[in-house]
């Protein structure tokens, strides 16, 4: 099976270990994955902001770019959504079309793709809290949202991490809470960002977690910034490198 | 008018961190209550939709439906008025008091009368108004605006309370007892209502078939207001009704569940008529609805039962505090509310959201809120109101990220990628990012360089 890896901007260029552990993951697991050098990004940060005219060349270009593989995958559910979901900046193409029909974050792709559950090459002998990005619960329905009280509890990427050995999850307070990234949001109301990342700590430390861990390397980027502040040395892993085996 | 600056003002409102965590509690404890309230009801998610629907049918259809209510409280023997903007809605209050030489209006809380801004209008006009709703009262006399829809002065505290009141009625300032306070108030208020020659009231509902008005509340006041005085003016914004009963009894079922967990109110009053010897105006509002209601994108916010679950639910908002957003509704309904009024001055609201979308899931008439702050933001964009420093940012960003080789010029070196990325965080009020949070650390060489060095293939798919 030949997957297209796209690495979003902010993992090629802060964390690009989050992108070789995608890379070894899919490869592990017998995947042809090619990367395509062309890349740059999906166009998020400028139609986030209601800059469609400054969104559009990006997205054609990454429409360009992806737009002729049967599978794209990438590890962010928040770009996920963008392609997915609000990628109309660009012009209609039958690139786009397949772009935005195939691309799949890790997560999704594991799961429902590939059908993971166990990663026995990966033990972690850790305590573990999950973060799951806004994105990733209400915009690509990994896991059940806590205001539908009715619908059946699930969690993807809960899911794929009971398979590795070891490993324990820790409940907090508030799990679905917005941890204050947002995108642009993060500059633009910086003061309010960082309260709710702030807060969104507390709630995780209050059950002693030895990582937290996200399957949205950017919420983890806003997370680690307030932790840091905060003179908090708890390690931040994304769930690439978990499942891969830290 | 320039627009309003709601990160400044939420900004201000975090430095003060006893209200800010008070609020943020207080609120999330109502959004659990709402949770604990749907889980009662199996056929929750069946009675959105319901509900959604509707409202989406008497919006279709609301000229007939305005008309068939008009005919049924006249026969009610109502007198209705038309209103189509504020102050010809202010202006038809003022006439019905001078007419009868009415110093002094007693109201029950109304959102629509805050959007008319009818005290300040009446008040210049030498008319008392006294507010009779409790945390209204507490606004009134502090001259704020509501910072909640539901709770006026969610934001204070008994403590912010005890001294209004002791400097507006000598009462104890140290007696922060709720009961002691509200006793205060009762003392205070008795007498104006008992005393007064009007009285008005807002609605939550209109039905079109019976032309009845009701009103959903704990304290009884608006039942106060609309019965003791022998006038009952009733302000109501024509996005309010419902067709039927039977249809009114969807939203009953809703709105309180949704705003505190309550299954009911205290109150839930229906008014169809004048009493004996009394007279019972009703004055139906646009100021501005119908313009909505044309907005191919964002009609749906008239669904709006005013339940304020949304604030409730929103991290910004439970963070912020609702007088931050300015205006006279707030949090993630009124981001979508508000520049339909005026686009200037709401500019920034659409961006005071992380688009998470917790709004759209407790929203009891399913408006599909986060979907619609997104719009607004490429609407601003259309409109020229976005910020020049972001539009030129977003301009170099486009640049940057539509074209591989200066992606990979831009990103070559850490300490250069730091200028373009990433982006959003650096381009607004210099180094946003650094104020509250350390920057992200620097890797010693990107993905993009990395990978060539481990794997073979190029993958140049298009060769450029």
């Amino acid at each position: 099976m030949e997957v297209a890896l796209m690495i979003p901007c902010y993992i090629d260029v802060f964390y690009p270990q989050v992108g070789i552990a995608t890379l070894e993951l899919l490869e592990r697991l017998g995947v042809d994955v090619v990367y395509p050098r062309e890349q740059t990004c999906c166009g998020q940060p400028m139609a986030n902001s209601g800059c469609y005219e400054e969104a559009r060349a990006t997205e054609e270009h990454c429409a360009r770019v992806f737009g002729s593989f049967k599978y794209i995958v990438t590890p962010s559910g928040s770009c996920t959504h963008h392609i997915r979901n609000k990628f109309t900046a660009g012009a209609d193409s039958p690139e786009k079309d397949n772009l935005t029909r195939n691309t799949y974050d890790l997560v999704e792709f594991l799961h429902d793709v590939l059908k993971v559950r166990e990663f026995p090459w990966a033990t972690f002998e850790h305590k573990v809290a999950l973060h799951t990005s806004c994105s990733a619960i209400r915009g690509l329905n990994m896991a059940s949202m806590t205001e539908r009280v009715h619908d059946p509890v699930f969690s993807k990427p809960k899911a794929l991490l009971s398979g590795v050995p070891g490993l324990q999850l820790v409940e907090f307070d508030r799990v679905d809470e917005c941890c204050g990234f947002g995108g642009t949001f993060s500059a633009t109301e910086e003061a309010v960002a960082a309260k709710m990342g702030y807060d969104k700590l507390a709630f995780m430390q209050k059950a002693s977690p030895d990582y937290i861990v996200s399957s949205d390397m950017s919420c983890l980027m806003h997370l680690q910034g307030c932790a840091r502040r905060q003179k908090q040395d708890i390690p931040f892993l994304h769930i690439a490198e978990i499942l891969n085996g830290v | 008018m320039s627009a309003v600056d709601q990160a400044k003002n939420a900004e201000a409102f975090l430095e003060d961190t006893v209200h800010e965590e008070r609020l943020d509690k207080l609120l999330w404890m109502g959004r659990m209550r709402r949770d604990a309230a749907a889980r009662q009801v199996p056929e929750w998610e069946e009675l959105r939709t319901l509900a959604s629907e509707i409202k989406e049918h008497t919006l279709s259809n609301l000229s007939e439906h305005l008309v068939e209510f008009e005919a049924n409280a006249t026969a009610n023997g109502v007198t209705v008025h038309w209103a189509r903007d504020a102050h010809e809605h202010n202006q038809i209050v003022y006439d019905l008091l001078t007419e009868r030489n009415i110093p002094t209006l007693i109201k029950a809380k109304s959102m629509l009368t805050e959007e008319c801004e009818l005290r300040p209008f009446l008040e210049a006009r030498d008319i008392r108004v006294i507010e009779t709703d409790l945390g209204e009262r507490i606004q009134q006399l502090d001259d704020q605006p509501p910072s909640h829809i539901t709770g006026p002065c969610i934001h204070k505290t008994t403590k912010d309370v005890a001294d209004l009141f002791a400097k507006n009625y000598g009462s104890d300032p140290n007696n922060e007892d709720p009961a002691y306070l509200a006793g205060v108030m009762r003392d205070n208020t008795r007498p104006e209502i008992l005393n007064a020659h009007a009285g008005m009231t807002g609605a939550n509902f209109v039905v079109a078939e019976t032309g009845a008005i009701i009103v959903v509340t704990n304290e009884g006041n608006a039942d106060l207001a609309a019965n003791t005085p022998p006038l009952h003016i009733v302000s109501v914004g024509i996005e309010k009704l419902v067709p039927n009963m039977e249809s009114l009894a969807v939203f009953i079922r809703l709105l309180t569940r949704s705003a505190t967990g309550e299954s009911i109110t205290q109150y839930t009053s229906t008014f169809r008529g004048p009493r004996k010897g009394a007279a019972m105006h009703v004055v139906l509002v646009d100021n501005g609805r119908s313009a909505r209601l044309g907005m191919e994108k964002f009609w749906p916010s008239l669904k709006c039962i005013r339940c304020a679950a949304c604030m409730n639910t929103c991290p910004v908002y439970r963070r912020s505090g609702g007088l931050s957003y300015g205006s006279t509704y707030m949090g993630p309904i009124g981001i979508i509310m508000m520049p339909t009024a005026d686009i200037r001055k709401y500019s920034e609201l659409p961006f005071a959201s992380t688009l998470n979308g917790s709004c759209t899931n407790v929203c009891p008439v399913k408006i599909d809120i986060h979907e619609q702050i997104y719009a607004w933001r490429e609407v601003m964009e259309e409109k020229g109101q976005i910020q020049t420093v972001k539009k030129q940012a977003m301009k170099v960003a486009d640049k940057v990220l539509s074209s591989p080789q200066l992606y990979q010029i831009a990103t070559a070196s850490v300490s250069t990628a730091l200028k373009i990325l990433p982006h959003f965080a650096i381009y607004n009020r210099l180094n946003a990012w650094g104020k509250h949070r350390d920057v992200p650390e620097a890797a010693s060489e990107t993905f993009h360089q990395w990978y060539p060095n481990h794997r073979l293939k190029g993958n140049e798919v298009l060769g450029l």
